[in-house]
């Protein structure tokens, strides 16, 4: 209806006779159309105009609908053949970054796990071990000889205590004590005013005992050297017992000194 | 006019009450939305050539929407939805770009 209202116009200047319904006619001029769209322009309720514009709303709302689920982009979006590839895009990124944990996890376990830490602290505990066995701080026991002097009279001299020391130290004696003495790196002999021997400034008293831990049957062999501890102090006087025994016991203690003018280096290298 | 005035109303409508779009009408929507663009630029066409009519826009509207409908429909069940789908988007954008380009031949004469 419209349609004819607005053909009522054009349809003698730009047409033939015959009047096609619906059908596409020729071009129509610029002045025609510009014409038309002016027509568009007015406010003209029909029935036709009203459901062209309900239809025209339904796909305004539809619009905007699709627009705001696009924007969205949710999975459900996705057909099954991309879904399939985007899973297993996922479950293969998934596994690689998997076994990167697991690899780092490993790295991990090796750097601060309890293999390092348990050897680093044995190897710790054992210099720590080793060190107070040296400077004597600690009671000891272990296989070894037991030396008992009896020399009357204190006929033993600095010399004879200072090669009995040396000899004992080359059988490989891991620890002395000479009567209540422990006999450390910074152990020295002396005499007093009579010229009896001292070890650290102490007298030996008599009868004393040297023990010795080591491999005791070597340490009984030095201290039996022709010319030796044993032998001096026997053509002096004395009489020297070695007894090799499986376990002695050295409880005498050192009191270590703290330095006074010595200092570590500062290590250069990697600590 | 009053169509028009439809379209805008219908875009401020969906904007104030953002309508959620049902699950089994997601894939169809797209291509149908498409498809009565075409039939709105068509009637744009047909009313400046003074040919345009309610009832042919009503139902080439309403006809083209069911058929792009039914031809996703159709290519999903046959496992080509998705080529499908972009031949009728390509169709329908051949014939919307054909369709402007009449209605500026038309009112710029060029």
């Amino acid at each position: 209806m419209a349609d004819r209202e607005e053909d009522a116009g054009p349809a003698p200047a730009s047409a033939s006779s015959r009047r096609p319904r619906l059908r596409r006619r020729a071009a129509p001029t610029q002045a025609e159309a510009r014409r038309r769209l002016r027509a568009f322009g007015r406010f003209r309720p029909t029935t036709g105009q009203l459901v062209a514009a309900v239809l025209t709303a339904m796909l305004g709302v539809a619009l905007v609908a699709q627009v705001r689920v696009t924007e969205q982009a949710g999975l459900e979006q996705l057909r099954e053949t991309e879904l399939v590839a985007l899973l297993d895009d996922v479950t293969n990124r998934a596994n690689a970054l998997r076994e990167e944990v697991d690899q780092l996890e490993e790295d991990r376990t090796r750097l601060l796990g309890a293999e390092g830490d348990a050897a680093a602290a044995e190897a710790a505990r054992q210099r720590l071990q080793s060190y107070q066995i040296l400077a004597g701080t600690v009671p000891v026991e272990g296989p070894g000889i037991t030396v008992l002097v009896d020399d009357g009279g204190s006929v033993v001299t600095q010399t004879m205590l200072l090669d009995g020391i040396q000899e004992l130290r080359d059988a490989g004696a891991e620890a002395i004590q000479i009567g209540t003495v422990r006999v450390v790196a910074s152990s020295y002999v002396s005499t007093d005013d009579e010229g009896r021997a001292l070890l650290d400034g102490q007298p030996l008293g008599s009868p004393y005992t040297i023990t010795a831990v080591g491999d005791a049957h070597t340490l009984a062999g030095a201290m039996a050297i022709p010319g030796g501890f044993s032998d001096s102090l026997r053509s002096a006087g004395a009489a020297v017992t070695v007894v090799e025994a499986d376990s002695v016991v050295i409880d005498a203690l050192h009191e270590p000194i703290e330095a006074r003018y010595a200092q570590p280096v500062p290590s250069t290298g990697t600590p | 006019m009053i169509p028009v005035l439809g379209l805008v109303v219908g875009v401020v409508l969906g904007l104030v009450i953002s309508p959620e779009v049902p699950t089994w009408l997601q894939p169809y929507l797209p291509i149908a939305v498409i498809a009565a663009l075409d039939a709105v630029f068509g009637a744009a066409r047909a009313s400046l050539e003074g040919i345009f009519n309610d009832r042919v826009f009503v139902i080439s509207f309403l006809s083209n929407v069911v058929v792009a409908a039914l031809i996703v429909f159709l290519g999903n069940q046959l496992g080509v939805g998705a080529q499908l789908s972009t031949g009728v988007v390509v169709v329908l954008g051949l014939r919307i770009f054909s369709n402007v380009a009449a209605i500026r031949r038309h009112l710029l004469g060029a």
